[in-house]
């Protein structure tokens, strides 16, 4: 438990002290965003029809972006080894690096959501379907980003593959995230595209350490 | 398991079934396209172009029965780092992304005419088209090592991973209600095909297995010559 929460704090604090890198994620989610009122127009309707799926796939996009900092860091430094080394189970350490890459990724683009969602013109009766919509799904976002992050330590393109292997299985979250929205903006509850997102999110939280634990494991062999 | 994953008995094994496999292959297609093409009866409904089907859903099964090949193969790969499953799973892997990419084509030319449009995004389609991706990133992944064992194994992994896309393929045209039709062959009441068209199907999707297993060997058969030439020059240049 001891091991956890230190890992949990050296990561945090990794990543505060390193704000502007923190903080690109954030930064491309809000730049890409922008491009494209000047890619279809800047129709406000235009906007808010293709508001909620835009600003879901610039989000898949941003985590994408974040995730090398996920272990790449950590292994080109040795501390990756050291961290295999603990005692404690590497499953339960992974979950805690994905933890510590969401809080520092994944939860600032709910938190910015909000704001964009007016910047698309979004109806207000989605500015609370987003956010919800958002933090049930990044998680998942960091949990499968963290299997082809570690499948690609020590790769010799692994920045250009990382987006092969991983956006395909990124799909369901962002079909479910977009239905939410969308529910909700055409007088619907939302509740059961919210549900599944919650689902899909239990699922990897059981299953994804596990493979991103054997990777790891194969990658310091 | 592993009496069988020495090479020189594998070598024995594949030089006995290959000729069988692709002879079958080569004098069963012309007759298994003869049947599709001429014998079986024009559709009431789609005229002569639903014989697109005898090469489209051949193509779609054989490619997600490759995919789960591959994930076998890497599984038994992983768990008893058995050598020869990860060189059938690599060998699997290519002719498994063409079968993806000929039920793509051909899906989309018989969308033109009976739905008016090559593609459009549905359940099935689009998940079709994540397996084609995957298949992509399984063969990249195991090209961007130096060390090909350390390649074989992340791929192996990756494999495993993207198996939960098989079921959503396979019931997506029965979860959600899309353009594609549901399943006709294997359904609860029997197929929904008249038998004169179900047989030239039947056999097509026979020579389709017939050809994979004659690639596979050859492919195998490859990849450990290829082994064998490498561990060579290594001993060669280290001694």
């Amino acid at each position: 438990m001891a091991a956890l929460k230190a890992l949990l704090a050296r990561d945090l604090s990794l990543a505060f002290r390193r704000g502007a890198d923190t903080a690109m994620g954030l930064v491309f989610f809000v730049v890409a965003l922008s491009l494209f009122p000047f890619g279809v127009g800047a129709s406000p309707d235009i906007l808010a029809r293709i508001g909620a799926g835009v600003i879901w796939v610039v989000a898949l996009l941003a985590v994408l972006l974040t995730l090398d900092r996920l272990w790449q860091a950590d292994f080109e430094d040795g501390s990756l080894e050291l961290i295999l080394l603990s005692p404690a189970p590497l499953e339960l350490l992974v979950v805690v690096k994905c933890l510590a890459h969401w809080l520092t990724s994944g939860l600032l683009l709910v938190v910015a959501s909000p704001l964009l969602a007016l910047l698309m013109n979004l109806p207000t009766e989605g500015w609370w379907a987003l956010p919800l919509a958002l933090l049930l799904g990044t998680p998942t976002l960091t949990l499968i980003g963290s299997i082809g992050a570690a499948l690609l330590l020590g790769s010799r393109r692994g920045s250009v593959l990382i987006a092969l292997l991983v956006l395909p299985l990124y799909v369901p979250v962002l079909i479910f995230g977009v239905a939410a929205v969308e529910g909700v903006l055409m007088g619907l509850s939302g509740a059961a595209p919210l549900l599944i997102l919650g689902a899909i999110l239990l699922a990897a939280l059981a299953l994804t350490p596990f493979a991103t634990a054997a990777a790891l494991r194969l990658a310091l062999e | 398991m592993h009496a069988y994953a020495n090479p020189l008995r594998f070598q024995r094994i594949a030089d006995a079934v290959f000729p069988w496999t692709a002879w079958a292959t080569v004098l069963l297609a012309p007759v298994a396209l003869w049947f599709a093409l001429v014998v079986a009866p024009a559709d009431y409904q789609q005229g002569e172009a639903y014989r697109i089907i005898y090469v489209h859903v051949p193509a779609a099964w054989m490619s997600m029965f490759c995919y789960l090949f591959v994930a076998v193969g890497s599984a038994v790969g992983l768990i008893w780092r058995h050598p020869l499953a990860e060189v059938a799973a690599r060998a699997a892997a290519p002719v498994g992304a063409v079968f993806t990419a000929i039920a793509l084509v051909t899906g989309s030319l018989w969308g033109k005419p009976m739905w008016g449009t090559w593609w459009v995004w549905d359940a099935r389609l689009t998940s079709v088209l994540i397996l084609f991706f995957l298949y992509l990133g399984y063969i990249a992944l195991h090209d961007a090592f130096e060390d090909p064992a350390r390649g074989a194994r992340a791929a192996s992994i990756l494999a495993l991973v993207g198996v939960v896309n098989i079921p959503i393929i396979k019931f997506s045209v029965d979860w959600w209600n899309t353009l594609h039709q549901p399943s006709s062959i294997l359904r609860m009441g029997g197929p929904a095909l008249d038998p004169s068209m179900l047989w030239p199907l039947l056999l097509m999707a026979l020579v389709f297995k017939l050809y994979f297993v004659t690639v596979v060997i050859l492919r195998m058969r490859a990849q450990l010559t290829e082994r064998r030439i490498r561990n060579l020059r290594l001993s060669a240049a280290a001694a």
